[in-house]
C-alpha cells in the first residue's frame, strides 16, 4: 500500500429491492462515501431514507445491486456467506440501539464472544475481554449479567465487544436511542475518544443533535446521500472522480480533520 | 469456535430449557433402550451358540424317527415311520463306522416321582450307557449302571438334581427307594446339576434308567415294536469328520430300512447347524421386534429433537443474528445448532443405555432368552444416538444457518 487506503469506499453504490416486480424498491441510488481511517462520521436521514440499506451494505450484512464497495480495501461483491462474516468479523463492530447483549451471559463472555469465531485461544479471549472492559470503564463488572447493569454500562460493553477484535471500522446504529441524553452524551464522548485513538465511527443516527458530536454529517434523501459540512457535494465531478481512482490516495475529497 | 465452546454453549442453551430438552430426548431413551436389549439378547444367543459349536455339539449327530419336515410340514406321521429306529440301527453305526466315538439310543417319556409324601413329575429317559458321555452328565453321587443293570433291566434310577432336590431336600437319596409311576425303583446315583438348557428348559429335570427298564417297565404298550428306539445320539472323535459321518450314517440306515432310491427317508439326522438354526428362529425373532420398536422410537424421537429445534431457531432468531453480525459464518451457526441437537440425543442415549442395561438384565433374569452385555453394545447404541441427533438436527441448523443476519436482526 502506497497510500492510506480509506477503510470505506463506495462508488455508485445502488441497492434495489425485488428488482423487476411490482414491489420494486430503489433503496438506494448511486452513493459513493468514502472514509478515512480516524473519521468520526455520522449518516443522518428520515426513516426510508435508505440510510437502514447503507448501514447493512458498508456492515457487509448485505450485497449491493450495483456499484462497489470496498470495506477496508477488499471488494465485498466477490464475498459468500462465509466469507461476508470473516470480514464482518475483521473489519466492523457493530453497536446496536438495543445493545443486543445475550442475556444469560455474563458482561465478560458477551465481549469475548466475537473472539470464539476468530479462534482465539480462550485464556487469551479473556484477558482481552478484560482489556476491552477496562478500556470502556467496566473493569469492575466483568461478572454481571447484563439485566444487572444500567443501560449505559450495557451500552459500554457492546462497545467494548464491538472494539474486541480491533476492527478498522465502528458501525453505530442509533446507539444513544435507547439512553437518556445524559448517558447518550457519555457514550457519544467515549466515540470521540476513540477517535481520537484512530478508530473509525460510522453514526447512523435520525438525531440532529447526536449527528453534531460527528465531525462530518452526511444526509440521507430518497436513496442518495448528501454531505453536510465540509464534504464537496456527492455530485461533484471531484468527488466521482477520486472515488472511480480507487488506486489514488486521498484526493480531492476531503480527509476527516474538520 | 472451538470444541468445546460450541459444547459449552449448547450445554448452556440446553440447561436453559432443561425440561423441554429433557422431554425432548424421551424418544431417544425408549429406542436406545431397545436397541441395547435387542443387540444383548442377540449377541446372547451368539454366544451361546458358539458355546454348543465350540463344545460336544460340533461332533454330535442326532438321529429321530420320522422323514424330515419337507414341504409337507406338519403331516401326520404313522406309527411305524415313528418307531423306524432300532437298537439295531444304533449297534451296526458303532460298528461299520469307525470314525464315530458315542452312539446311544433313548427311548424318554413323562411319569410321576414318589418318595414318601413328596411327589413330582418328571420325565424319564431309558438310555444306552454312551448317553451320558455323549450329554456331558457326571454323577454328583453314588454310581453308574453297570452291564448287568443295562442287560436285566433293573429297576435303578440315577436322578437329575431338581428332582432330588424336590424329593429328599438337602439330601443326595443314594439308596432310597422311589417310585416311577407304580413301580418302586432304587435311586443308586445323582447326576450334576447342569441348570438351564438353551431354550430355557431345567435340564435337572429328569430321571435315567437303562434303555431296557424304561421299554419293559415304564413306556406301556405304545404299539412299540421290540428293540425300538426314539432317537439316536452319536459324537465322532474329530468335528471335521461330521459331514461325512452324516453322510455315511444316512447311507447305512437306507440300506437297513431298505429304503429304494428316490424315496424318502423314514429318520431325520439333524447336526449342529440345523439345531442352530431352531434356536436362532426365536431370539430372531424377537430382535427383529424390538428392532422395530427402536427404529419407531428413534424416528420419533428424532421427529421430537427436529420439532425443538426448529422452535429454538425461532426464539433465538435474534441471537443467531447478533452472532453472524459478530463474525459467525453460516457453518459456525450450523456447527452449534447441530451440537445442540446431538446433546440432546446423546444425553438420551446415555439414559437410554442405561434404562436398556437394566432391561437386558430383566430380560435374562425372567425370560428364557440369553443376554450378553459388553462395551460394544453400549459404543453402538452412542453410535445411534449421536446418529439420530445428526440427521434430525441437519435440516433445523441449516435453517438457522442460512437466515438473513438482516432479518433476524430486526426480529423482536
Amino acid at each position: 500500500m502506497n497510500a492510506r487506503v480509506p477503510v470505506i469506499a463506495t462508488h455508485a453504490l445502488s441497492k434495489v429491492y425485488s428488482p423487476g416486480s411490482e414491489a420494486e424498491v430503489v433503496a438506494l441510488k448511486g452513493v459513493d462515501l468514502r472514509i478515512e481511517r480516524g473519521d468520526f462520521v455520522a449518516i443522518m436521514g428520515p426513516s426510508g431514507s435508505g440510510k437502514s440499506t447503507l448501514m447493512n451494505l458498508i456492515g457487509c450484512l448485505d450485497t449491493a445491486s450495483s456499484g462497489r464497495y470496498e470495506c477496508d480495501g477488499v471488494d465485498v461483491a466477490t464475498l459468500d456467506a462465509e466469507e461476508l462474516a470473516t470480514l464482518r468479523r475483521d473489519k466492523i463492530g457493530f453497536i446496536f440501539q438495543g445493545f443486543n447483549l445475550l442475556p444469560r451471559m455474563s458482561a465478560l463472555d458477551n465481549v469475548a464472544m466475537p473472539l470464539g469465531y476468530a479462534r482465539v485461544s480462550p485464556h487469551e479471549r479473556r484477558e482481552r475481554a478484560r482489556e476491552a472492559l477496562a478500556a470502556v470503564g467496566l473493569a469492575e463488572r466483568g461478572t454481571h449479567l447484563p439485566s444487572e447493569l444500567s443501560g449505559g454500562q450495557q451500552q459500554r460493553v457492546a462497545i467494548a465487544r464491538a472494539l474486541i477484535n480491533a476492527p478498522p471500522i465502528l458501525l453505530a446504529d442509533e446507539p444513544t436511542g435507547a439512553l437518556d441524553s445524559r448517558t447518550g452524551e457519555e457514550i457519544l464522548a467515549l466515540f470521540k475518544r476513540l477517535r481520537d485513538d484512530d478508530h473509525t465511527v460510522v453514526l447512523i443516527t435520525h438525531d440532529a443533535d447526536v449527528a453534531a458530536h460527528a465531525d462530518r454529517t452526511y444526509v440521507m434523501r430518497d436513496g442518495e446521500l448528501h454531505a453536510e459540512g465540509d464534504l464537496p457535494h456527492p455530485d461533484d465531478a471531484a468527488l466521482a472522480l477520486a472515488s472511480s481512482a480507487t488506486s489514488a490516495g486521498p484526493g480531492t475529497a476531503g480527509t476527516g480533520a474538520p | 469456535m472451538t470444541f468445546l465452546d460450541i459444547l459449552r454453549t449448547a450445554i448452556f442453551a440446553l440447561r436453559g430449557n432443561w425440561m423441554r430438552s429433557a422431554l425432548t430426548s424421551l424418544g431417544v431413551i425408549i429406542g436406545i433402550a431397545a436397541v441395547i436389549v435387542m443387540v444383548s439378547v442377540g449377541q446372547g444367543t451368539q454366544a451361546e451358540i458358539d458355546k454348543l459349536v465350540s463344545g460336544l455339539g460340533s461332533q454330535r449327530l442326532d438321529i429321530s424317527p420320522g422323514a424330515g419336515r419337507g414341504p409337507a410340514g406338519g403331516a401326520r406321521q404313522s406309527a411305524s415311520s415313528f418307531f423306524s429306529l432300532s437298537e439295531g440301527d444304533g449297534d451296526a453305526i458303532r460298528n461299520e463306522i469307525p470314525e464315530v466315538q458315542y452312539v446311544a439310543g433313548a427311548l424318554r417319556g413323562n411319569t410321576q416321582v414318589v418318595y414318601a409324601e413328596n411327589n413330582a413329575s418328571t420325565s424319564w429317559q431309558g438310555v444306552q450307557p454312551d448317553y451320558f458321555d455323549i450329554n456331558g452328565w457326571t454323577l454328583s453321587n453314588g454310581a453308574m449302571f453297570d452291564a448287568q443293570d443295562y442287560g436285566s433291566a433293573a429297576k435303578e434310577v440315577i436322578i437329575g438334581d431338581t428332582v432330588r432336590r424336590e424329593l429328599f431336600g438337602d439330601d443326595d437319596g443314594v439308596g432310597q427307594t422311589i417310585r416311577l409311576g407304580r413301580v418302586p425303583f432304587t435311586v443308586i446315583g445323582t447326576l450334576a446339576a447342569k441348570g438351564q438348557g438353551g431354550f430355557g428348559q431345567d435340564q435337572d429335570d429328569v430321571v435315567m434308567v437303562p434303555l431296557e427298564t424304561g421299554r419293559r417297565r415304564l413306556m406301556g404298550f405304545m404299539g412299540l415294536p421290540p428293540s425300538a428306539v426314539m432317537q439316536i445320539a452319536l459324537t465322532v472323535s474329530d468335528a471335521k469328520d461330521l459331514n461325512y459321518v452324516q453322510g455315511e450314517v444316512e447311507a447305512l440306515l437306507r440300506q437297513r430300512h431298505k429304503i429304494k432310491p428316490g424315496d424318502d427317508d423314514d429318520f431325520n439326522v439333524r447336526n449342529i447347524s440345523e439345531i442352530v438354526k431352531t434356536r436362532t428362529a426365536t431370539t430372531d425373532l424377537m430382535s427383529k421386534l424390538l428392532g422395530a420398536v427402536a427404529t419407531i422410537c428413534l424416528i420419533i424421537g428424532g421427529i421430537g429433537i427436529m420439532n425443538i429445534m426448529l422452535v429454538s431457531v425461532t426464539e433465538r432468531i435474534r441471537e443467531i443474528g447478533l452472532r453472524m453480525a459478530v463474525g459467525a459464518g453460516p457453518s459456525d451457526v450450523r456447527r452449534q445448532f447441530l451440537a445442540e441437537a446431538m446433546l440432546i440425543s446423546l444425553i438420551g442415549g446415555v439414559i437410554g443405555i442405561a434404562i436398556g442395561i437394566v432391561g437386558a438384565l430383566l430380560v435374562g433374569k425372567f425370560s428364557d432368552l440369553p443376554v450378553a452385555l459388553n462395551g460394544r453394545v453400549v459404543g453402538l447404541a452412542a453410535a445411534f444416538s449421536i446418529a439420530t441427533g445428526l440427521f434430525f438436527g441437519y435440516y433445523p441448523a441449516r435453517k438457522a444457518s442460512q437466515l438473513d443476519p438482516i432479518e433476524a436482526l430486526r426480529q423482536q
